[in-house]
């Protein structure tokens, strides 16, 4: 019993010891990355999680910041959605991180948003999503709906002159909240109801064919039909095999893809692909000087000349060099100074364009379609004339046409214009 | 004063003349014109480009074909030292140096470097547009069925240029199938005709084609224009069209319930063939295998491996990986149950938990030998792509094969168990362990085998399943709950149960699968399954005699 306590209390007083050493040497900045590195996210997100160490290295080989070095802190959720929030509160509370760069789903954002509000963290998000959220302390790097989903659209509607649609998704928050907004869009263009398909399937969904041969008797009416798929995941890889299966080339009913980017394409066989579309903010394909330098660097980081690059990662640079400007100007890392600090600021993209932070904690992107080509990289076929501005409440649900968000004079994420009420945050 | 009416006349002038310069560009006439206009290639928007192929090819010169289909096959590519247009050999991935030809005179042109060159783009609407143009080249070739694939394509997109083209061939083709599909083309603008005659007789020959086209033409003339009256203003017209219309629909939904069926089949084989492997272990021996799954994933991982190892042969690999993975996978269950399985006989609930186990260690083990990412593995030419039987019905060929190949190996291992002398002592076992054991029979070895047979066939079935589905860590997962069903189902202990459960529950998944969506389809399947094993506990064929008094 006595030897039990006294072991006990050598290890408090060694604990004593070592905390206030702890103490001293910090004369760092946490930076906090939460991205799953196991589990069914961990293919896209460990990428992620190597993009922030990444930018976090190069910011210290810089001088660091506010003349302390950067110093990152990983956690692994583990693709498991309530971990997420415990994780993140780990980060917050204990770890005390100045800012935290993560998660990819959006359920995964949706159960660390209350945690993140209540301890008043700064969370950066890469990811496009179906939006209608706009939170005090999350800022948005990835697409809105209106800087994805509706400029593809647009484009196959006036350039591709598509008359029928096949709205494909994976049976989740983001394709049902997308594919609303989207149908709500078409109809709002004069698409009778009867020539837009909505479906569902499950996660991980294999067995194509009966799916494929409806869309390809959908699109044998005489008028120009068009695929616009939230199908999620590896979900994808049997379906545009079935595609090449049935003899569906893109030059009849081109596939419009939303979550297929140059990460899911390298492990897959594209010779049946090609033709195909997807819509982002930013393709390893393009040309700007940016680009070629972030590719190189990246390269040189990761050790593997074959890496690809995608959109996310772009949006993780432009949140983390926001970030970094932001702290600059408050000359603080405190959450409510940078907040104040960062509406407003202006990075570049690796586009060749500028990244604008709205009041809205969206910001502004350039949109690109791109076709596949055999080599699993993507042709820009159409873009944007400028940058387009991040909405973080869609325009065309009904329920949401009249809310604003803006963070900087109403200082609400969800404004009511008609009844001139905000009715607090959005997680609700 | 003046000077503005002049300014407005000559604005008007340019609007006018404008358009008219466009549409009336003069055809080409030598081979410094075909140069100059191939030269604009390098800065053209998509849509001028494909004014600028059409321009080239309506001169109707055949030696333009090439260019045109390296521009289809992302192989025309321009020089940007001196900006010159020109074909390349192969345009390569591996290649650093591209060997060059002239798109003119067609002769080599040296080589020059890949940095040297940028790929002239292509996009969805000029690559439809190009393989148009290449296909009225083709309509004149030597070979019928090119000429077949030409016609094909031309029907797709028909205009007055292509059936003057399609006109002038009906004449002098020789080939009667080509001829066929070239009368639906000439039919198809006989509905424009003036004379009303004309248009009843291009009905009657169109009536017995099952084309969606010709059926949304058909359909078109029973259309109300927006000012009230029909597209097609003789009544005798309309209705002989309405008739066509409803022939053509009904022969086109008896082949749409044709294709469910079929469908279901192709399904419902996937399902035997999964199953098939469980109904020895968990059917004839009794044991639990939650690794069975996993087993049918070293087998697709054997697939890929093949393929890895002989890159230039994807279809010897994909033969070779059949007895490959029945070994893999075979062995893995010799070593499982030697190991593990047979100190658990008697004793379901820990089997289950120990090979639950298992399946967690496999499963983590690819992962960390191949990554936790899907791999690809390709599937052989002539395994992919569909029969088109007619307008209505296309069948594709993977699926065809992998119902003959479930089929196969069905009558493989029913000979296996009641023909060989492996099979007599598996039967003997299974009945009665120890008079079979009295009878101077190795039980021990003949469970080891009989474990290996069915592991094997799991791995038989993960070559299959590498063909349509992911392979990665997970696969197994997926159908391991199905293949349980499967065997339920149809009876424990019976592999004809097995057969026809797997087959009728494809179908009826199939069936549903349209009204209710996938996910609804499967639970209703499920509940179906729960009802019926509550009616029936022991499935559709239900063992008989003494062995089933002894198993239970």
């Amino acid at each position: 019993m006595s030897s039990t306590l006294r072991f006990l209390t050598m290890w408090l007083l060694a604990a004593a010891l070592a905390c206030p050493g702890a103490a001293l040497a910090q004369d760092t900045i946490k930076v906090g990355v939460l991205h799953s590195l196991s589990g069914t996210m961990a293919i896209s997100e460990t990428t992620l999680k190597d993009t922030i160490l990444m930018l976090v290295d190069q910011q210290n080989k810089k001088g660091g910041l506010l003349g302390k070095k950067l110093e990152a802190v990983v956690v692994d959720p583990a693709s498991n959605w309530p971990l997420f929030a415990e994780k993140a509160r780990q980060l917050l509370e204990k770890d005390k991180v100045a800012v935290v760069f993560g998660c990819w789903t959006s359920v995964s954002r949706k159960s660390v948003l209350p945690v993140f509000e209540k301890d008043n963290g700064l969370l950066f998000y890469p990811v496009q999503y179906e939006g209608e959220e706009s939170s005090k302390n999350v800022i948005y790097t990835g697409a809105a709906p209106n800087q994805q989903a509706i400029p593809a659209v647009d484009y196959l509607m006036k350039d591709v002159a598509v008359k029928r649609w096949v709205l494909e998704g994976t049976d989740y928050v983001y394709p049902r909240t997308t594919n609303k907004i989207l149908e709500a869009y078409l109809k709002a263009k004069g698409v009778k109801a009867e020539d837009i398909s909505i479906n569902y399937t499950p996660f991980g969904y294999a067995d194509w064919q009966a799916r494929v041969a409806a869309i390809k008797k959908f699109g044998s009416a005489g008028k120009k039909t068009a695929v616009v798929s939230t199908i999620n995941g590896d979900a994808n890889v049997p379906f545009y095999k079935e595609l090449g299966n049935q003899r569906i080339s893109a030059e009849d009913i081109p596939v419009v893809a939303f979550s297929v980017g140059e990460e899911e394409l390298s492990g897959l066989d594209t010779k049946p692909l090609v033709g195909h579309l997807a819509a982002w903010n930013y393709f390893m394909s393009d040309k700007a000087p940016a680009n070629k330098v972030f590719i190189d660097q990246w390269h040189a980081y990761i050790k593997k000349p074959k890496r690809t690059t995608n959109d996310p990662m772009e949006a993780h640079y432009i949140g983390f060099n926001l970030w970094v400007k932001a702290v600059e100007k408050a000359h603080s890392t405190d959450v409510e100074k940078v907040l104040a600090a960062l509406p407003g600021l202006e990075v570049p993209n690796l586009t060749g364009g500028v990244a604008k932070l709205l009041p809205n904690h969206h910001v502004t992107k350039p949109v690109y379609i791109g076709e596949v080509r055999a080599d699993g990289q993507f042709d820009v076929v159409w873009k944007t004339s400028g940058t387009v501005p991040g909405d973080a409440w869609s325009d065309y649900l009904p329920g949401s046409k009249e809310i604003e968000a803006d963070w900087v004079t109403l200082k609400c994420g969800n404004y009511n214009t008609k009844t001139k009420m905000c009715s607090g945050q959005s997680y609700k | 004063m003046l000077g503005t009416k002049l300014q407005v006349t000559w604005l008007l002038l340019a609007v006018i003349l404008c358009p008219a310069r466009a549409l009336a560009q003069p055809p080409l006439s030598d081979v410094g014109d075909v140069r100059l206009v191939l030269g604009e290639l390098r800065e053209a928007s998509f849509v001028e480009k494909e004014r600028i192929v059409e321009r080239l090819s309506a001169r109707g010169d055949p030696s333009i074909r090439p260019v045109l289909s390296a521009l289809l096959e992302d192989r025309l590519f321009v020089r940007e030292s001196d900006h010159l247009i020109f074909i390349v050999k192969s345009a390569d991935d591996s290649l650093t140096s591209l060997e060059l030809i002239d798109p003119v005179s067609l002769a080599g042109a040296g080589s020059a470097s890949r940095d040297d060159l940028t790929k002239i783009g292509t996009n969805n609407q000029l690559r439809k547009r190009l393989r148009a143009l290449v296909a009225r080249f083709d309509l004149s070739g030597p070979d019928a069925a090119v000429r077949l694939a030409a016609v094909e394509e031309i029907l797709r997109s028909l205009d007055a240029e292509s059936l003057a083209l399609l006109r002038a061939r009906s004449t002098v083709e020789p080939d009667a199938g080509v001829r066929e599909q070239i009368e639906i083309g000439l039919g198809l603008a006989a509905l424009d005709s003036g004379d009303s005659r004309a248009r009843l007789d291009a009905i009657a020959a169109l009536t017995r084609t099952l084309r969606p086209q010709v059926r949304n033409r058909l359909a078109g003339l029973l259309e109300r224009t927006a000012d009230g009256g029909f597209a097609e203003s003789d009544e005798r017209v309309r209705q002989a069209a309405a008739q066509a219309v409803h022939a053509i629909d009904r022969w086109r939904t008896f082949y749409g319930v044709v294709e469910t069926l079929f469908f279901g089949l192709s399904v419902g084989s996937v399902l035997v063939l999964v199953a098939v492997g469980l109904a020895i272990t968990f059917g004839v021996m009794g044991v639990i295998n939650m690794a069975h799954g996993e087993l049918m994933m070293l087998g697709a991982y054997t697939t890929y491996v093949m393929q890895l190892a002989m890159p230039n042969h994807i279809a010897a690999a994909i033969v070779l990986a059949i007895p490959a993975a029945f070994l893999v996978a075979g062995m893995t269950g010799v070593i499982l149950e030697r190991t593990i399985i047979r100190f658990l006989y008697g004793r379901p609930l820990e089997t289950l938990l120990a090979t639950f186990g298992v399946s967690l260690v496999l499963q983590q083990l690819v992962r960390s030998v191949f990554s936790a990412n899907n791999r690809s593995v390709e599937t052989p030419a002539w395994m992919s792509g569909t029969l088109q039987i007619n307008g209505a019905l296309s069948i594709t060929v993977n699926r065809l094969c992998i119902i003959l190949f479930s089929l196969i190996v069905f009558a493989i291992l029913l000979f296996v168990l009641k023909r060989t002398r492996l099979g007599l002592d598996i039967r003997a076992v299974s009945q009665n362990r120890a008079m079979a054991q009295a009878m101077g029979i190795r039980t021990g070895w003949v469970d080891a085998m009989t474990f290996g047979l069915g592991s094997g066939i799991a791995g038989i079935a993960g070559v299959a399943l590498s063909q349509f589905t992911n392979v990665g860590p997970n696969l197994g997962q997926s159908y391991i709950i199905d293949s349980f069903m499967v065997v339920v189902f149809g009876g424990v202990g019976n592999l004809w149960g097995t057969l026809v459960g797997g087959l009728s529950m494809g179908v009826v998944d199939q069936l549903l699968e349209p009204y209710a969506g996938a996910v609804l389809a499967k639970i209703f399947v499920l509940v179906a399954l729960i009802v019926f094993i509550q009616r029936w506990p022991r499935g559709l064929f239900p063992q008989t005699g003494r062995a089933a008094e002894t198993q239970a």
